[in-house]
């Protein structure tokens, strides 16, 4: 047939560009390559100590993964949510507001009750939290699948209730934990030199891999984002779906809620996770996940979350004045995006693919 | 010369209708990997309708992208009649030239009304006036003989009337080349028909016009001439007398056919009530506002539901597959009771149900071929039970071999697929669960000829080995060729039933129309 | 469907609404312990002379979500505390963060005809013609905590803190601890707001005059963790640093979580001198364990200053000035005493 006649390099080049994965890969690449001109020292690494006598690993590196762990967290969730119903959730922040308090009213107990010994095992504070947050995503999902609202607007209204509830639930109060335990999960264990976060996001990667793996979510959620009435009539439940993605997003919630009150045994509801919503949403589209819904890519939006980590630390790294710091991170942000967009992806594909064309076509007819 | 006044005078239309109003030459174009057209030539003389021939991936909607400035061609010209060569790089330019498009899906917006329509985005820089844009909405539509009114909302049209005002939108923009790219494939044979009366009434104006079709049909009821493509070059260009139907499908194929005969001796026969009901439903009725009715289906019976569109042959086997909400009905298969009210519930009774409009409710567009396939079985055999890529990649490969659907690999996504290869993909996701009976409704619609063929010999075969098929199509001699039982509607009740030797197109017409059942 | 969607949307706010009086009911009548030092100050709180009628001044209160902060929600307890009506007062209160609804609530109160308006705008414009007709209507006018863009003569009076002079509080005391060099990190607060400004001025000031270094300068956005990130950043790119002055106390606590983290001691006698603001109790009581050094106060109990006020003009008296700043203390780890937390915490 006439039709294969491109060089391999370039239909390499041109399928390894159409795949996902490559925009937040070069992203790191670029970051990386960036840190090495400016300054190699951004990558050493150092076996320190902390207060507590543990040993602990530092250095930027460390910084990135530690610190992007809750964003990736939710970005597994975002991406889940985008997929099935085509919208985003942006009251995540105001929800890691409410399962954080919900923690700390757990563990310290009715308001003003605290003295510093925990009220109840951390584990059952999670629990606790994790079911609250679930039933908030079981709100929006509700309003999204069930009710058909735009999942922005659904979620519009957790947005703006969220840090109210969260204080409430505390009776305004900000209680600190001051057992050490409790630190841990944002910390590091004892006698382990690498921030128990990044373990946490390791571990959810992995169950989401096995889930993936193991069960069918993928394909259901993606038939349903991308064909509602098509997966419907192949015997799928599409509101069910959704509605489910938004409990899982609860549960991310609850994880990345509890890396973060553990960081610093306190939080602050009006503070604490802000603007974190667009940073996950940033992750999904960073990942070149469509966000209108339909096919994604879980690795994707987690190294999303990354690359924003990386280039946030980046920019505290090289002092960048304060008043610029968003503006330069808008504009790094929206290069990627703009090249993350499937279109766009599409566009640069078929290029290369041009590029590489006329030369082998000449090669074939000679 | 001044713009030419659209009405032309009556002694000037015989002299238009040998005059060629467009010619291209030499024609090339082509894609990486592909080539698309290859020397192809195409005349159009003016009062002419010309029929567009090809089976998918001839090189027919390539050629009008290109004429219509969609694509950029490679080699050749275009020479439209009084203004000699003319470049044609954006839609804007062909509109210019004189040719303007309908495609299939209509272009419009839905919510405007039907004079906004017309005159939107022809805007000669001064403002709007409502009352003079309905008059002269109102003149144009009623010396098309297009019965709507101005003001009407265009969404609350039928299909064919909004895609007449899409041709009336076109004509009154002065246009000399009029394309119609498969306009009548969502239409019913009476509105084909008010098409036609309109088509024909644009000749006589000597407006050229190309149309492109599926329908054999209407080719020959309506066109002039006919040039074939097939493999983006030129087969030839004839006088619609000098060429026979069964030399058209085989200058479209390539090759001498007589499938057509193959398939009749086919039919399967059966002796009566030989076999227990597959499928057996009493007093069903869906919220679609259908009639309670009767069905039922035997195993290995082919047996179809026919009417004019909206007659609700549609919804009574979306509610036989419970794709709509059933409100009403006793169901047995194989003779026992089963409830069957969601598509879940009638795939594991060992239903299947491939549905009319394939974009919406049929292909999962950015998903794989390979996905495509598996979907339905996986979704049967449940959350927790994924099967392994190798798996789904052998399911996949079996299917796209025995349905010989033509696509790169697996992966591929379905939505850069050739229509007809969807819909094979699509059957294939059925087949692969195996049903009992197996629901196509309009299989064939948009697809080639050679496919559509394919299509009813791949169902006589599944019957033969024992599997219920009910098939819907417009087609009615399609119906004819595969169905041993033909049951009537209209007006969304059942009205009749045949068997034997009723199963002609006249006894089916007559049924149709109101000859009450025997 | 539609109609399906609408229940939807009424089921939501409803909910919404719901879980929204919860909390400022919550947030009204929560913190007995916070409001104590209004009642402690000695300023004029015997009661004031009854009028006509039922005895009591009409007082409407405006003020933002006792949810934004911890400050808010002192400067509200401290409020609801004092304008009760055993003090003579019958006061109404409302909250919103949102200046064209706090303009509805002023419009209510005037035609009310409340004796007093008290209001902490959310917004500095838009506030003129709602003034002037408070003063037709004869209302008089207090603005506590934050001010507007109005002219003078719209108000009797306005009392401020002066974020300006809370920085040079907490510079003037850096600058009295006389160490050998200054290597500063300085964690700001969302760029623009007035304590940022105020709060940063002072430092940037004193840099350059006394050619102190500022090892780093960015914004955490009043955020722990983001404080915690951009201390961790100059710990990982080895540049060393004696202070870290944060805009408030969380910023603080999360730099002090990365100095533990490296094994950096922190705290009176030790390596960094750690500063914040806004006198939480929690922190406070670091203080108190001598893990921080300094704490500023943003004074939120401004009860006692507009009884004063008030008193005076029920009394016929005329104001001597029309701002008033309040008195804002400064907390050293090396005299605070329990009682200053108890009495000062938030």
């Amino acid at each position: 047939m006439t039709a294969k006649t491109t060089v391999k390099s370039g239909s390499f080049l041109s399928g390894l560009l159409r795949h996902q994965i490559v925009i937040p890969l070069a992203a790191i690449l670029l970051l990386t390559l960036f840190n090495l001109i400016a300054d190699p020292s951004f990558f050493r690494i150092k076996l320190g100590m902390t207060n507590a006598g543990n040993p602990v690993l530092t250095g930027n590196l460390i910084t990135i993964l530690d610190s992007g762990s809750e964003l990736a967290i939710l970005a597994i969730g975002m991406t889940l949510v985008t997929a099935a119903s085509g919208g985003q959730d942006i009251s995540v922040g105001a929800a890691i507001a409410i399962s954080g308090s919900v923690i700390l009213r757990i563990l310290c107990g009715p308001p003003g009750a605290y003295s510093g010994e925990l009220q109840a095992p951390i584990f059952v504070a999670f629990l606790a939290a994790c079911a609250v947050s679930m039933i908030f995503g079981a709100f929006n999902g509700s309003l999204v699948a069930f009710f058909r609202i735009q999942p922005m607007v659904a979620t519009l209204i957790l947005f703006t209730a969220g840090r109210s509830i969260a204080a409430w639930i505390n009776n305004n109060k900000l209680p600190i934990i001051s057992d050490d335990r409790f630190s841990y999960y944002g910390g590091y264990l004892p006698g382990v030199p690498i921030p128990t976060p990044f373990f946490i996001a390791v571990i959810c990667f992995v169950i989401t891999w096995a889930i993936l793996k193991f069960t069918n979510l993928g394909l259901y959620v993606q038939s349903v984002g991308i064909n509602e009435k098509t997966s419907r009539l192949n015997g799928l439940n599409p509101e069910l779906i959704k509605f489910a993605t938004y409990v899982l997003l609860g549960l991310c919630v609850a994880v990345s809620g509890f890396i973060k009150v553990s960081r610093v045994s306190t939080l602050n509801y009006s503070v604490i996770a802000k603007d974190i919503e667009m940073d996950a949403i940033l992750a999904v589209a960073l990942g070149g996940n469509a966000l209108s819904g339909g096919k994604f890519s879980m690795s994707a939006s987690v190294l999303g979350a990354y690359v924003l980590q990386y280039l946030t630390t980046t920019l505290y790294k090289f002092h960048v004045k304060p008043e610029s710091l968003s503006a330069y991170k808008a504009v790094v942000v929206i290069l990627l995006v703009i090249l993350s967009a499937p279109a766009v992806r599409e566009k640069l594909s078929s290029l290369v693919k041009k590029l590489h064309s006329p030369a082998s076509s000449a090669g074939q007819s000679a | 010369m001044s713009p030419a006044p659209f009405f032309y005078n009556e002694m000037k239309v015989n002299d238009m209708r040998e005059a060629s109003v467009l010619e291209m030459r030499g024609i090339y174009k082509s894609f990486p990997g592909v080539k698309a057209l290859q020397n192809v030539d195409f005349t159009l003389r003016a009062g002419e309708i010309h029929a567009l021939m090809g089976e998918n991936g001839a090189g027919k909607s390539t050629l009008i992208k290109v004429l219509t400035g969609v694509y950029p061609m490679d080699a050749g010209e275009i020479q439209i009649k009084d203004k000699g060569p003319v470049q044609i790089h954006s839609p804007q330019q062909a509109q210019q030239a004189g040719i303007s498009t309908v495609y299939q899906e209509i272009s419009l917006c839905p919510n405007l009304s039907v004079a906004e329509n017309i005159f939107l985005g022809r805007g000669e820089g001064r403002l709007v006036s409502w009352r003079e844009m309905n008059r002269k909405a109102g003149t144009l539509l009623d010396s098309l003989g297009i019965r709507v009114k101005p003001t009407q909302q265009l969404a609350s049209c039928s299909i064919a009337v909004q895609q007449m005002v899409a041709i009336a939108r076109a004509v009154d923009m002065d246009c000399r080349v009029l394309i119609l790219d498969e306009p009548t494939s969502s239409l019913d044979e009476s509105e084909v028909e008010k098409l036609f009366h309109l088509m024909r009434d644009l000749r006589e104006r000597g407006v050229g016009i190309i149309f492109v079709t599926h329908f054999l049909d209407q080719v020959y009821e309506v066109c002039d001439r006919i040039t074939v493509l097939r493999d983006g070059k030129l087969v030839g260009e004839y006088e619609i007398e000098n060429l026979p139907r069964v030399q058209l499908v085989s200058k479209m194929l390539g090759k001498e056919l007589d499938d057509m005969a193959d398939i009749k001796n086919n039919i399967p026969v059966y002796s009566e009530e030989s076999f227990t009901p597959v499928y057996e439903a009493k007093g069903l009725c869906s919220t679609e506002g259908i009639q309670p009715f009767d069905f039922y289906i035997r195993c290995g019976e082919v047996n179809g539901f026919t009417g004019l569109l909206g007659s609700g042959r549609s919804e009574s086997v979306r509610a036989i597959f419970g794709a709509d909400k059933v409100t009403g009905g006793e169901v047995r298969v194989d003779g026992k009771p089963v409830k069957i009210t969601k598509p879940i519930e009638a795939m594991r009774c060992g239903l299947g149900y491939l549905a009319e409009d394939r974009k919406r409710d049929g292909i999962i567009g950015d998903l794989s071929v390979r996905d495509n396939i598996i979907l339905a079985l996986q979704v049967k055999t449940g959350f927790f039970k994924p099967f392994s890529k190798a798996q789904a990649t052998k399911f996949a490969d079996e299917y796209i071999k025995l349905l010989d659907i033509k696509t790169a690999s697996v992966n591929t996504p379905i939505k850069s697929l050739s229509g007809g290869n969807q819909q094979k993909v699509i059957l294939g996701r059925w087949l692969l669960t195996h049903p009992k009976y197996l629901i196509l409704d309009e299989p064939t619609r948009g697809i080639d000829v050679g496919t559509k063929i394919e299509i009813q010999k791949l169902v006589l075969k599944l019957a033969s080995e024992g599997m219920s098929v009910t098939f819907i199509s417009s087609e009615t001699d399609e119906m004819l060729r595969t169905c041993s039982r033909l049951i009537v509607m209209r007006d969304r009740r059942v009205v009749g039933e045949l068997t034997g030797d009723q199963l002609t197109q006249n006894t089916i017409m007559n049924t149709i129309a109101g000859g009450e059942k025997e | 469907m539609k109609a399906r969607r609408i229940i939807a949307a009424m089921a939501a706010a409803a909910l919404c609404s719901a879980f929204m009086a919860g909390c400022s009911n919550a947030g009204v009548n929560s913190q007995p312990a916070a409001s104590e030092p209004a009642n402690n100050e000695p300023a004029s709180s015997e009661a004031v002379e009854p009028k006509e009628g039922d005895g009591l001044i009409k007082i409407g209160v405006i003020n933002n979500d006792p949810n934004e902060s911890g400050y808010r929600t002192a400067n509200v307890n401290d409020l609801t505390k004092t304008f009760t009506k055993e003090n003579g007062y019958d006061a109404e209160f409302k909250y919103s963060l949102k200046n064209d609804e706090q303009i509805g609530f002023a419009q209510k109160f005037i035609q009310d005809e409340v004796d007093y308006l008290l209001l902490s705008a959310a917004d500095t414009a838009g506030w003129d013609s709602v003034l002037q007709d408070a003063k037709a209507a004869g209302v008089k006018v207090i603005l506590f905590d934050r001010t507007i863009d109005a002219d003078e003569s719209l108000y009797e009076a306005s009392i401020v803190s002066d974020m300006d002079k809370e920085g040079e509080t907490a510079v003037e005391w850096l600058k009295g601890q006389n160490l050998d060099k200054y290597e500063i990190i300085h964690l700001q607060g969302v760029m623009g707001s007035a304590a940022q400004k105020g709060r940063s001025k002072a430092l940037n000031t004193a840099a350059d005059e006394l050619g102190w270094t500022i090892v780093n300068e960015q914004t955490a956005e009043w955020s722990a963790e983001k404080a915690q990130q951009i201390v961790q950043s100059v710990i990982d790119s080895n540049q060393s640093f004696n202070v870290i002055y944060a805009e408030n106390d969380d910023m603080a606590k999360g730099a002090v979580a990365a100095l533990d983290k490296a094994n950096i001691s922190h705290g009176v006698g030790q390596d960094v001198i750690i500063m914040g603001f806004d006198c939480n109790q929690w922190a406070l009581k670091e203080l108190l364990e001598q893990r921080w050094n300094y704490d500023g106060q943003c004074n939120p109990f401004q009860s006692s200053y507009i009884q004063e006020i008030i008193t005076k003009l029920e009394n016929g008296e005329t104001l001597d000035q029309k701002t008033i700043i309040m008195d804002e203390k400064g907390f050293d780890a090396a005299t605070i005493t329990q009682d200053d937390v108890d009495n000062y915490g938030i």
